[in-house]
């Protein structure tokens, strides 16, 4: 007789995701179930292997029978959930936050090392944005290439905190920070020191490797060089994980 | 200890002052203190000097009637507030005269007639004891009845039994939202978890509210009595109170009152000798307004920056440090000690169907009586305004009250008949909030009203999520052309789609409630907008 089998404590639970039915495991988020089943949801602030932000919003989800949108990275699946991913209402407030990211900080693509390996300007043909209807603020932001190897530029970050997890939760250094309010809000180094004098920068630079955008990029590079390579944070996180 | 015992000590405590027959309150509260009350009450103390024995001045909290200050009242030793002679915008040079009128007619010149509709028309629960006890005295507090309803909860009650007088009561949230008290603590006392928090919210950082701040100034040991009764009834034994530190008198208050309930074991271990102990800790916030909000409240005790996260999970299922964590209002915590000790039927008969008991408004702005009153829920806000708060002044015409701070709206002069509780408000397209209330008058211009109110949200944003940190910018930018009148009607629509976007995006209530400010001028004034259009 084979020993009693070992009941896992999660549950499997079904729902439907624009019309399919899909079964996902209860401790499941909206967005990993998406992503399982090749089903595109918009985000910025989320990145496979880092903790949940839900920050950019762009992953809202309309849920039946409530008003309120869910973010789909920070929502848990439930039983029965009937989850629509793409309704002309989610379009237009994509559209939206997009328009608002450029106008925030100085984004010009044509004099960007990062121009054609965007994920926001990617985000941007994604969700349709031709132009930008709110003035740009421009502010303008210093830039930081006090590091020998990378460089920082605030008119290109959009505040996704990708750097400021990936340097806390994977790397270990808690490098980055954030400092001030609303759009005034500054990824930081150390006590807002420059990043060349940072005591506590291992150089590693997953921090460039995640960021989504120009802000943060090797120096030196021209743009067809600048590709990042996020491969190793899934591979990371689960050894963390495992340890 | 039992509720004999406590009684027992309470008639020791009204026996050490057994000869006083009258008293001569000064409100030292910070409206009052900061119209120049302490050099009053000194004075009055100086004159008083040994001669009348059985007269004594006391420092107490606030009477109401702020704009008004420095308020002494002189009463019976147990007079309520109605009951006594108030004297109004009081100096250290009327110090000789009220004396001297102790024993004959009152002083008319510095009267504040107390039969007038603000003092008669109102019903206190949650500030029974302010402006008639010193909030620094432990004894005082005792004296009148305070910590039974805790010895009572303790000695007498099951924390089941304590919940179901609480879900009795309809007792809803004094925070804001609104959600019902009863509810939120049986979810929390459900969780099972070794270790479970009290949180008191007393942020306030509502523009012209001064609700919680006066209540701590006035009655603290009402707010840790409440504090500790929830503890009982979930199953904590560990307590916060987040407070500013713009508030100083009220922390340095609370901590007195802390100290000294603890001192006399009704704080700390072991509290009426029962196996319930609670320790109570204050946390000061460097006055963010974000930090108001539940998860951003958390995170700033744990020591993190002041954000919040998204809620599911709600802290009754994960709050501090993971753990089950009740977290309540100032005033939601004072209405418990009096359902506790009239039970939750009584207070559920008071109020309308859906909002039960009384509520606290700071009445600001255009409206001749400023200050703090306590009304029932279901008061109409003509009663609020134009009999209670005495109307506007100067002989100008009503235009608008705002409600619920930033996350509220304007309430126009047609609607002024109905009654005020969290759902009649909210059909208005505002809401109750904490309960600040301004009142504009005929020369307010509601484009500015919104500016202003935008820009409070655009430089409390906290920065995490994209809609509330920019979207409240670009808005408070078109505010600020139309209010110049720049603005094209091409903005105006852009206006109104983001407000939209920004309301259904936002991460956390205060970008989800932004826009409301923007949507209610505009829902009943949009003239005024058309009119400032540039390109009309
Ligand atoms: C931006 C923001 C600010 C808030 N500020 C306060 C505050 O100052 N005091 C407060 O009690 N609740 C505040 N709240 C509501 C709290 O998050 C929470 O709902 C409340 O403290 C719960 O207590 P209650 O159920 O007794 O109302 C705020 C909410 C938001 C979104
Ligand atoms: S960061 Fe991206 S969106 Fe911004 S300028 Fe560079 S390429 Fe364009
Ligand atoms: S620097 Fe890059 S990764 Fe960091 S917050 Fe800005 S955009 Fe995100
Ligand atoms: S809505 Fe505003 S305050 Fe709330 S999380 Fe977003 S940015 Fe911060
Ligand atoms: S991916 Fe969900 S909020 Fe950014």
């Amino acid at each position: 007789m084979p020993p009693p089998a070992k009941q896992p404590n999660v549950r499997v639970v079904t729902l439907t995701i624009d019309g399919r039915d899909l079964s996902a495991r209860a401790d499941e988020t909206i967005i990993e179930v998406c992503r399982e089943n090749q089903i595109p949801i918009p985000s910025l602030c989320y990145l496979e292997g880092l903790s949940v932000w839900g920050a950019c919003r762009l992953c809202l989800v309309e849920l039946a029978g409530q008003g309120r949108l869910l973010a789909a990275c920070s929502t848990r699946v439930t039983e029965g959930m009937q989850i629509q991913t793409n309704t002309e209402k989610l379009q237009r407030y994509r559209r939206t936050i997009v328009e608002l990211l450029f106008a925030e900080r100085n984004h010009v693509c044509s004099v960007c090392v990062s121009n054609g390996h965007c994920e926001l300007q990617h985000m941007a043909q994604k969700c349709g944005v031709d132009h930008v209807r709110v003035p740009y603020r421009q502010a303008s932001y210093p830039v930081d290439s006090s590091h020998e190897m990378f460089r920082l530029d605030h008119d290109r970050c959009i505040l996704c905190t990708r750097c400021v997890r990936v340097c806390d939760e994977i790397e270990g250094a808690h490098t980055w920070d954030v400092m001030g309010r609303g759009s005034d809000c500054r990824v930081i180094t150390d006590m807002a020191q420059p990043w060349g004098e940072s005591d506590t920068c291992t150089s590693c630079g997953k921090c460039v490797q995640v960021c989504p955008t120009g802000a943060l990029v090797k120096q030196g590079t021209s743009v067809g060089e600048m590709v990042k390579d996020q491969h190793f944070l899934p591979i990371l996180a689960r050894r963390r994980l495992a340890q | 200890m039992n509720l004999d015992d406590l009684a027992d000590l309470a008639e020791q405590y009204r026996a050490i002052d057994a000869n006083v027959e009258r008293e001569v309150r000064v409100c030292m509260a910070a409206s009052c203190q900061s119209s120049g009350a302490a050099p009053v009450r000194d004075a009055l103390v100086a004159g008083l000097g040994e001669s009348q024995p059985s007269c004594k001045v006391k420092g107490v909290g606030c009477m109401g009637l702020c704009s008004a200050g420095p308020l002494v009242s002189i009463a019976d030793r147990d007079g309520s507030l109605e009951e006594s002679t108030i004297y109004r915008d009081v100096t250290a040079d009327d110090a000789a005269d009220i004396i001297a009128s102790l024993d004959g007619p009152p002083v008319e010149r510095l009267r504040c007639p107390t039969d007038q509709p603000f003092f008669a028309r109102q019903q206190k629960i949650v500030l029974e004891n302010a402006g008639i006890i010193d909030p620094d005295s432990f004894k005082g507090y005792v004296a009148v009845g305070g910590y039974s309803a805790l010895i009572r909860a303790l000695s007498e009650m099951t924390p089941a039994d304590v919940l179901r007088e609480v879900t009795d009561s309809g007792l809803r949230g004094r925070g804001g939202g609104g959600y019902p008290t009863g509810l939120k603590w049986s979810t929390v006392a459900k969780m099972p978890a070794t270790q479970k928090y009290v949180i008191c919210n007393a942020d306030e950082g509502d523009p012209g509210a001064f609700m919680d701040r006066a209540i701590l100034e006035s009655d603290p040991h009402r707010v840790i009595e409440g504090m500790a009764i929830a503890a009982y009834a979930i199953g904590a034994n560990k307590a916060y109170v987040y407070v500013r530190a713009e508030y100083p008198l009220a922390v340095e208050r609370l901590q007195t009152a802390i100290r000294k309930a603890k001192r006399s074991g009704f704080l700390g271990n072991k509290i009426g000798d029962t196996q319930f102990s609670l320790e109570v800790e204050i946390r000061l916030g460097a006055g963010a307004f974000v930090c108001g909000e539940e998860t951003a409240l958390m995170a700033s005790i744990e020591g993190l920056r002041g954000q919040p996260r998204p809620r599911p999970p709600y802290p009754a299922e994960s709050g501090l440090w993971g753990y089950p964590t009740l977290i309540n209002n100032v005033e939601t915590f004072a209405n418990i000690a009096p359902i506790v000790r009239e039970g939750g039927d009584w207070f559920a008969s008071i109020g309308t169907e859906r909002s039960k008991g009384t509520k606290v408004f700071a009445l600001a702005g255009t409206i001749t009586n400023t200050g703090l009153i306590e009304v029932p829920m279901g008061t109409s806000l003509r009663d609020i305004i134009e009999v209670i708060g005495g109307g506007i002044p100067g002989g100008k015409a009503f235009k608008a009250v705002q409600t619920g701070g930033p996350s509220g709206g304007c309430i126009p002069a047609q609607h002024l008949d109905i009654a005020v509780d969290y759902d009649s408000l909210k059909t208005l397209g505002t809401m109750m909030g904490s309960g600040g209330m301004i009142v504009m008058d005929e020369t307010s211009s509601m484009v500015d009203v919104a500016r202003y109110f935008m820009e409070f949200c655009m430089t409390e944003s906290c920065g995490k999520c994209v809609p509330c940190r920019t979207g409240t910018q670009q808005m408070h930018g078109i505010l600020d052309r139309l209010a110049k009148s720049q603005a094209t009607r091409a903005e105006l629509a852009l206006l109104e789609e983001l407000c939209e976007v920004v309301q259904a995006t936002s991460l956390c209530g205060l970008g989800q409630t932004a826009p409301n400010p923007v949507l209610s001028t505009m829902r009943y004034f949009r003239d005024e907008y058309e009119a400032k259009l540039g390109d009309a």
